[in-house]
């Protein structure tokens, strides 16, 4: 009796495996496709900690191969450039001496300004955004950014300028802070100054 | 200058070679059509200072210009 039972298990065992791989192929045909969309979906560029540092580091040779040294000093030891102005009120003001002049952060807004006098006249917020249209997740490395406002300014400054949000100084950029850094400036040209004379003396 | 990359180099090539300077002058191309923006850095002939001078044409590259600079264009941030 128990072996005859057991070989009517054996029987429907073997009938009833067909239909049961049967539904198992089916129910992951059916997952397949919700299992990759899911794959695609966390098909996310992997993290290179180190690739924006190195990025960073071709900026700054970049940017110090296309500016004059003085710029250079500049942004390596204040972290910011002047780009003179080109335009005068009148021809008189075509001086040594530029009427105006902007400050050149990375990532920040253009600040201009009068040399003369140290007056802040406006902040021009202006960026560079990516184009090649995978989700302007990333931005230029800050010297990069630097680059572009200066070849920007230096080449057609109208054009930048036109295409820049012009707002009263203090919309991002604390004026005050700005103020500082013009302070930082002069102290900085009047050292570098001392230097050149010391230098030019020892010949 | 590519976001999130940084300096990137697109092609390379003597001008005065004809097949070099079909290539320099495709990707030249591309990059405009991207809606790149493409300067020379030049040294001012009146005051001797280093600046930049925006090429819009192949033919507006200086001769002896060692490479030209595409970046994105500016918007108002």
């Amino acid at each position: 009796m128990l072996l005859a039972l057991l070989a009517l298990a054996l029987i429907a065992m073997v009938l009833a495996t067909p239909l049961a791989l049967r539904r198992v192929e089916r129910w992951r045909a059916g997952r397949a496709p919700r299992r990759q969309a899911n794959a695609a979906d966390f098909n996310l560029e992997l993290y290179d900690p180190g690739r924006e540092r190195r990025a960073e580091q071709r900026a700054r040779e970049l940017l110090r191969s296309c500016v004059n040294a003085e710029e250079w000093g500049m942004y390596r030891d204040l972290g910011f450039i002047r780009v003179a102005g080109r335009h005068a009120r009148r021809e008189i003001d075509r001086g040594a001496r530029p009427a105006y002049a902007y400050l050149v952060y990375p990532h920040k807004p253009i600040v201009a300004y009068v040399p003369e006098s140290g007056q802040l006249l406006s902040e021009y917020c202006v960026e560079f955004p990516d184009l090649t249209g995978t989700g302007g997740r990333h931005r230029l490395p800050a010297s990069d950014d630097m680059l572009a406002k200066w070849m920007a300014l230096t080449s057609d400054e109208d054009r930048v300028i036109r295409r820049a949000n012009m707002h009263l100084v203090g919309r991002q950029l604390d004026p005050a802070r700005v103020r500082r850094d013009l302070w930082r400036l002069a102290e900085w040209e009047r050292r570098r100054g001392n230097r050149q004379q010391v230098s030019q003396s020892q010949r | 200058m590519k976001p999130g990359h940084g300096e990137v180099l697109l092609a390379e090539g003597d001008p005065r070679v004809q097949e070099d300077e079909e290539r320099l002058v495709d990707e030249f191309r591309r990059q405009l059509d991207e809606g790149m923006w493409a300067a020379v850095p030049v040294r001012n002939a009146g005051s001797g200072r280093r600046e930049a001078q925006m090429v819009k044409e192949y033919a507006d590259i200086p001769p002896d210009s060692e490479r030209v600079i595409f970046f994105p264009r500016a918007s108002g941030g």
